[in-house]
């Protein structure tokens, strides 16, 4: 059947669906909840119960690989698992895999004891029981179409999915967070940044019906919202502003930072975001935005190390990209077929390959320095850039009419120096030329030694501006024109920005399965570009397929992983983790959903909206389920320590960009200009001596690049900013669907000693003493309010009354040191303030920016 | 909230980590982070029941020397008077042929002889090289293995095959792993550590902060730089302008609002915060005192040969011992200058001259300490050099090779004197009692009471293992 894909843009692609798979979803049933150990269902479901302990101790040796199968017997497929009589459905005691995983013999028992693996009482019953109800299996559950639940009209979907778990567990949700709770949590959670004093105030203070939704709609609108959403899926898709490996250099890339958050700010459906960046060069009436995008397939690592070999780094290359799209659309793990055929997926060699087959069509070096990539000019610039180009052609044309004469002169010029041997007037002994002038004339000057004829393009070209610019005194104007011409245009070109984007060729590169992983083989099968075989896929009748087809069809109605894998990464946006755990793995070693139902309804509203990014967000941050308090009470926590079952939000630290930008907010120091070329503000001293070929030398921006969002930030692989990697930033080496989120000391030591946090609190304490004149109390409240947006309690009054007084006593004491200490930074310090006051201020300020709270959004 | 890990660093989901028992390392982990003190006032072998924890402990920690760059062991470690025979003579193609070559691929294949003498050290008449006279005098208490090999052939890949088992990036360094499996036992310091220092070369190798990443384990477990000159550990120092008792007052209210906070919130996230701020601060006393060599006797630093504060490998050995004393798990020295394409004749004699003596005296030092017993020392680049010349880039050089390299291991029950291994007679690959980076891994994990096989967590569906899927072995035959 035909299928017709249409984006809102407007623009329409035919594919070719194939016949829709007549799978009906086997609906999981209660999962159960985090309690160790839970009882063993009574009746048992292969997807929820079973499939996991057999993909965890058994298909090792009887799964999806035949190189590693053992006995002859393979236990992922049913069919097989019969022939081989590895059970009788129905009777347990006669089965044999019953008989081996219950067996005390060493010997004989299942799992053997050399695989470190030991089934436990419980798992072994489910295997029992399942076989004595008669051994059904389960296509496993991610390659299923999702299928969306009814949801009663007027209601949140949400609300309702998880409401029937926690009913049927006898759980009850907990109650609303208070308004400033949910201000504070809606604020990081879609800008990234907090709310100021005044916002919150006006939102506790409005009490009218639709206040949240209208809160979440002006946030929502807010541009930095697509800085928010562009984190995570610059992490996923590994952006970065270096190459990666060995020496690590620079490469032009940042405009496609910049379109990651124009996207999000503009909404586009995910699936024209999807196609612009694996296709965005292919796509019928590609733009340079389109193009733009498209630089997705220029993120990974590249090399310029002496000695690499093409071959074995085309290689590197292609893995690098399958596994991009396996993290960042597919939820699939796909690096271990490399090698060989997934041990637990059915993601064969073949697919491995065949999917990277569809990148062998873009132009770029394999070893060395990339190129500077696409010219990305505004409207504004494309249009001043037309007019240089016309400029030059203008002044080229004019030249040109005279091009006759002044090659006669040359030509004339030509046999005098032949002819007298003329040495030119830069190499003369007495010449004062400058080395570049040098070095162009002795150039000249050899190919001069050649005879015409003989001569290269780029010989007859040096002589031939050498003549043009020095030599001839013939038609001045038209030779200036046009110097000028070119001139003006090289300059204003050179200020562009660039972009590494996709370019294809008509001559892909060749493409063969590499037996066990090895690019010195060469005898494995070449292959086609072509899409894993065990998902539904359309019908292209033989057709060679390109990088567009790959990119329609990852969000087609075919395939049933794109919108799980992006609505459980949306999930642990708002929630902190995953509706499955497991982000990067929605195979049979990940985690099934907690509440199956729930991603489904998710995936399916996402493709029924149009692929509706904000549309997803907005029912996700309105539904009662995100606004709950995080506060567990012992019971709840007893019951669901994972919180699994969503009776409560969950509470964690910001991300590390995130920790910045609170900083600076709440100093008053934050730039927001959104997008441009990546800042470097201050780093330690010899960060970067590691580094080489060539050495680096960091040199921190002033200025307004100083306080920039933490996304601008120089992202060096393998050095990444000390303070980003101190709150787990990855490197983005590799695609990271899944931030750890750790809590470890250096964290501690950014921030109380990275200059940056010094000097913010600095400007956070300047501004406490600026805006709120009067008694510390006063000011002690002004300052929490902008922090944490609360007032403070009498407690917290005390700790900081007395540590105020004891720091200004001391640098009463030694003004030499206060000076010291606010003089840390760039940002002007205030004047008119007793710089003793403003240092113990800053202390102040400091402790403040220090906080859990601070830093936790709940 | 983590997804695979609690805030103690414990894997949520047991199994993935050490079978099914409620006791995990992690916990030891954890309460080593909390309170090293707990770790230090318990059993030997606080988790002796584990699967992955049942082998007998040699080593407490590890020094692990990285010569980045891969020294060539032809003028080091590995006698070929067949080479120098076939000196000048096409390398047979028999050798070389689908073999891997780095800069020397289309180029012609000449047979290098060794470029410096070897001699005889020790009670069994051990050849090395003449330019290690100091190893060559301690060669009774190291044991060479000539038969080591590699996978990758470019120092990136192969760097990041050495320290974490995996050619892609993402993999926890080994020292991550061990320090995961065993916790910490430095009070003020961190239980990982490296210190990377530059030689007088002409091209040091770029060493990439993955090489000592946590990788997929929580960010705790992550090395720490500690810098021989300048700022130790970044962001170390208090601002200026802020006294040693004004920070402490800092650090005191920081944790009496978290505390504070904690009586509304219940978050147990805030008490690991708490502790993270007091082990930040008395890194800022700890990192300090164990940089400061003042207590270190003339004889001592005579022994060495270095100067204190002079940033060399010399001195970041000194400080590894110091290091090994106060309990610090993992200890990794980096020398970045062993690339040598070119000038080798020139140049190899100055960089073994920069780590000769102070590797000796290491092994000297922790034995004076006893401390050599229960300390595992290893030396080794990241892979070997090639017995044909390269000459594409100037005077006389090796070009990089995977097939044979020399390394060298001490202490913590690996056999003294004692030599393991061959290259064939040219040197051009191990060929007798040949072993991987993964055998090595697991060769150390063994020594210190860890089961590779179940050393394991899961990331991405598999169990990884620092010793991968392909399978390893320990190298009995180098173990007393």
């Amino acid at each position: 059947m035909m299928l017709r894909l249409t984006f809102r843009t407007g623009w329409t692609v035919a594919i070719f669906a194939g016949q829709l798979g007549a799978f009906a979803l086997c609906a999981a049933g209660e999962a159960e909840a985090d309690k160790s150990p839970p009882a063993v269902p009574a009746r048992i479901e292969f997807n929820r119960d079973v499939r996991p302990i057999l993909a965890d101790n058994c298909f090792l040796c009887h799964g999806p690989d035949q190189n590693r199968r053992k006995a002859d017997l393979r236990l992922d497929i049913r069919d097989d698992a019969l022939k081989a009589e590895a059970f009788v459905p129905g009777k347990p005691s006669e089965s044999e895999l019953v008989a081996r995983v219950e067996s005390a013999d060493p010997a004989e028992i299942m799992p053997p004891p050399r695989s470190n693996k030991k089934l436990d009482a419980r798992q072994k019953e489910i295997l029992r029981r399942w076989v004595g109800q008669g051994a059904q299996y389960q296509r496993h559950w991610s390659y299923e179409k999702p299928v969306k639940a009814e949801i009663p009209a007027g209601q949140n979907a949400i609300d309702v999915l998880v409401g029937r778990r926690l009913d049927a567990l006898g759980m009850k949700p907990a109650p609303e967070a208070d308004r400033r709770t949910l201000i504070r949590r809606l604020s990081f959670d879609l800008i990234g940044l907090p709310p100021t004093p005044e916002e919150v105030s006006a939102f506790v203070a409005d009490t009218a019906p639709g206040a949240y939704e209208r809160l979440v709609d002006r946030l929502l609108a807010n541009p930095h919202y697509g800085e928010r959403m562009a984190l995570g899926w610059l992490d996923v898709v590994r952006f970065a502003d270096t190459i990666g490996y060995h020496s690590d250099n620079p490469r032009n890339i940042w405009p496609y930072r910049d379109w990651v958050i124009r996207s999000f700010n503009d909404n586009k459906p995910f699936d024209r975001f999807t196609v612009e960046q694996i296709a965005g060069d292919l796509m019928p009436g590609a733009t340079t935005e389109t193009r733009v995008g498209s630089a997705f397939n220029r993120l990974l690592l590249t090399t310029e190390e002496g000695g690499a070999q093409p071959r074995d780094y085309e290689s590197r290359m292609l893995t690098d990209r399958v596994r991009a799209i396996g993290a960042a659309w597919l939820g699939q793990t796909t690096g271990c077929a490399q090698c060989h055929d997934h041990k637990f997926d059915p993601f064969t060699m073949r697919d491995f390959y065949s999917l990277g087959a569809f990148f062998a069509d873009i132009q770029e070096p394999i070893i060395g320095r990339r190129e500077d990539g696409m010219i990305v000019a505004s409207a504004e610039e494309e249009k001043t850039l037309a007019r240089l180009d016309a400029a030059v052609a203008e002044a080229r044309k004019r030249l040109d009419a005279v091009a006759r004469e002044l090659d006669a002169a040359q030509t004339q010029w030509e046999a005098d120096v032949a002819r007298y041997a003329i040495t030119l007037p830069e190499l003369g002994r007495d010449s004062k030329a400058s080395p570049a002038e040098k070095g162009t004339a002795t150039a000249v000057q050899a190919a001069l030694t050649k005879t015409a004829g003989v001569r290269n393009r780029r010989e007859r070209e040096v002589i031939r501006s050498y003549f043009r610019d020095r030599i001839t005194p013939l038609y001045p104007a038209e030779r200036a024109a046009y110097a000028q011409a070119e001139q003006a245009r090289r300059e204003f070109a050179e200020r562009l920005p660039r972009c590494l984007v996709s370019v294809h060729t008509e001559h892909p590169r060749t493409v063969r399965i590499l037996p066990r992983g090895n690019w010195m083989n060469e005898t494995g099968e070449i292959v086609k570009p072509a899409l894993p075989h065990y998902l539904s896929q359309p019908e292209h009748s033989g057709r060679a397929l390109t990088r567009l087809d790959l990119a329609l069809w990852l969000v087609s109605r075919d395939n049933p992983l794109t919108a799980r894998t992006v609505m459980n990464r949306l999930w642990k946006q708002f929630f902190g983790q995953g509706l499955s755990r497991q982000l990067d793995d929605l195979g049979a070693q990940g985690e099934p959903p907690a509440n199956p139902a729930l991603l489904d309804w998710l995936a399916c509203e996402f493709m029924d909206s149009g692929w509706n990014g904000k549309h997803m967000v907005r029912i996700l941050v309105t539904s009662n389920t995100y606004r709950q308090s995080s506060t567990a009470t012992p019971e709840v926590l007893a019951a669901d320590p994972l919180n699994r079952e969503l009776a409560r939000q969950n509470a964690y630290r910001i991300d590390a960009e995130l920790v910045r930008d609170n900083a600076l907010a709440i100093a008053g120091l934050l730039v927001t200009k959104i997008g441009g070329p990546s800042v470097k503000p201050y780093q330690p001293e010899g960060y970067w001596e590691n580094l080489n070929f060539p050495p680096r030398h960091y040199v921190a921006d002033t200025g307004d690049a100083e306080h920039r969002r933490g996304l601008y930030t120089w992202w060096q692989r393998t050095f990444l900013h000390p303070s980003l990697l101190a709150f787990d930033a990855p490197s983005r080496e590799e695609c990271t669907a899944e931030r750890t989120r750790s809590n470890i000391p250096q964290q501690a030591l950014v921030l109380l000693n990275d200059p940056t946090y010094v000097e913010a609190a600095r400007a956070f304490a300047a501004r406490i003493l600026r805006e709120c004149a009067g008694r510390p109390e006063d000011r002690l409240t002004r300052a929490w309010q902008l922090a944490l947006q609360r007032t403070p309690r009498p407690p917290e009054l005390a700790t900081v009354t007395k540590l105020l007084a004891q720091h200004l006593k001391d640098y009463r004491a030694h003004p030499d040191a206060a000076r010291a200490l606010i003089s840390i930074g760039v940002a002007p310090a205030p004047a008119g303030i007793d710089p003793a006051e403003l240092a113990a201020w800053t202390h102040v300020a400091r402790v403040l920016l220090n906080l859990h709270e601070t830093i936790t959004r709940s | 909230m983590n997804e695979r890990f609690d805030r103690a660093g414990v894997p949520l989901d047991r199994r993935a980590f050490l079978g099914r028992s409620a006791h995990g390392l992690g916990t030891v982990a954890l309460a080593s982070l909390l309170s090293p003190s707990l770790l230090r006032a318990g059993p030997e072998n606080p988790a002796a029941h584990e699967p992955a924890l049942t082998l007998p402990r040699q080593a407490r920690r590890v020094i692990w020397l990285t010569m980045a760059g891969g020294p060539s062991q032809f003028e080091t470690f590995d006698p070929k008077p067949g080479l120098a025979r076939a000196a000048g003579q096409p390398m047979p193609e028999s050798f070389t042929r689908g073999q891997q070559l780095a800069q020397l691929q289309g180029e012609r294949l000449v047979c290098l002889p060794p470029l410096f003498r070897f001699r005889t050290y020790g009670k069994n008449g051990t050849e090395i090289s003449e330019l290690l006279p100091h190893i060559g005098s301690i060669i009774d208490e190291i044991c060479l293995i000539r038969s080591m090999t590699t996978e990758a052939i470019n120092h990136d890949p192969a760097h990041m095959f050495m320290n974490t088992g995996s050619q892609i990036a993402g993999r926890p360094s080994m020292g991550a792993w061990v320090t995961y499996g065993l916790g910490s036992e430095a009070e003020n310091l961190p239980g990982f550590v490296v210190m990377v220092s530059t030689g007088k070369g002409r091209s040091p190798q770029p060493i990439a902060a993955r090489q000592w990443s946590s990788g997929f384990l929580p960010g705790r477990y992550q090395g720490v730089p500690v810098r021989g000159q300048g700022e130790a550990v970044h962001y170390l120092s208090r601002p200026r302008g802020v006294s040693r008792d004004q920070q402490a007052a800092d650090v005191a209210a920081i944790r009496a609002l978290n505390h504070n906070h904690d009586s509304v919130a219940h978050d147990p996230e805030i008490a690991v915060r708490i502790a993270q701020y007091e082990m930040a601060f008395r890194m800022q006393t700890g990192v300090p005192e164990l940089t400061d060599l003042r207590g270190e006797s003339a004889r001592t630093l005579a022994l060495y040969g270095c100067q204190p504060g002079d940033g060399s490998f010399a001195s970041n050995c000194l400080l590894a011992r110091r290091m090994a004393e106060r309990g610090v798990r993992f200890i990794q020295l980096y020398h970045r200058d062993w690339d040598h394409h070119s000038l080798l004749r020139e140049e190899l004699p100055l960089r073994c001259r920069e780590i000769d003596q102070a590797c000796a005296a290491l092994i000297l030092d922790l034995k004076r300490r006893g401390m050599l017993e229960e300390t595992l020392v290893v030396w080794t680049g990241e892979f070997g050099r090639t017995p044909m010349s390269q000459s594409n880039k100037g005077p006389v050089g090796r070009d990089h090779h995977n097939k044979a390299m020399s390394m060298w291991l001490a202490g913590a029950g690996v056999k003294p004197g004692f030599v393991l291994g061959a290259t064939d007679e040219l040197g051009y690959a191990a060929v007798e009692n040949v072993c991987t980076v993964h055998d090595l891994h697991a060769t150390m994990l063994h020594q210190l009471g860890i089961d590779h096989n179940a050393f394991r967590v899961k990331f991405q569906g598999l169990d990884a293992r620092l010793t991968g899927v392909e399978g390893a072995k320990v190298i009995k035959d180098i173990l007393v």
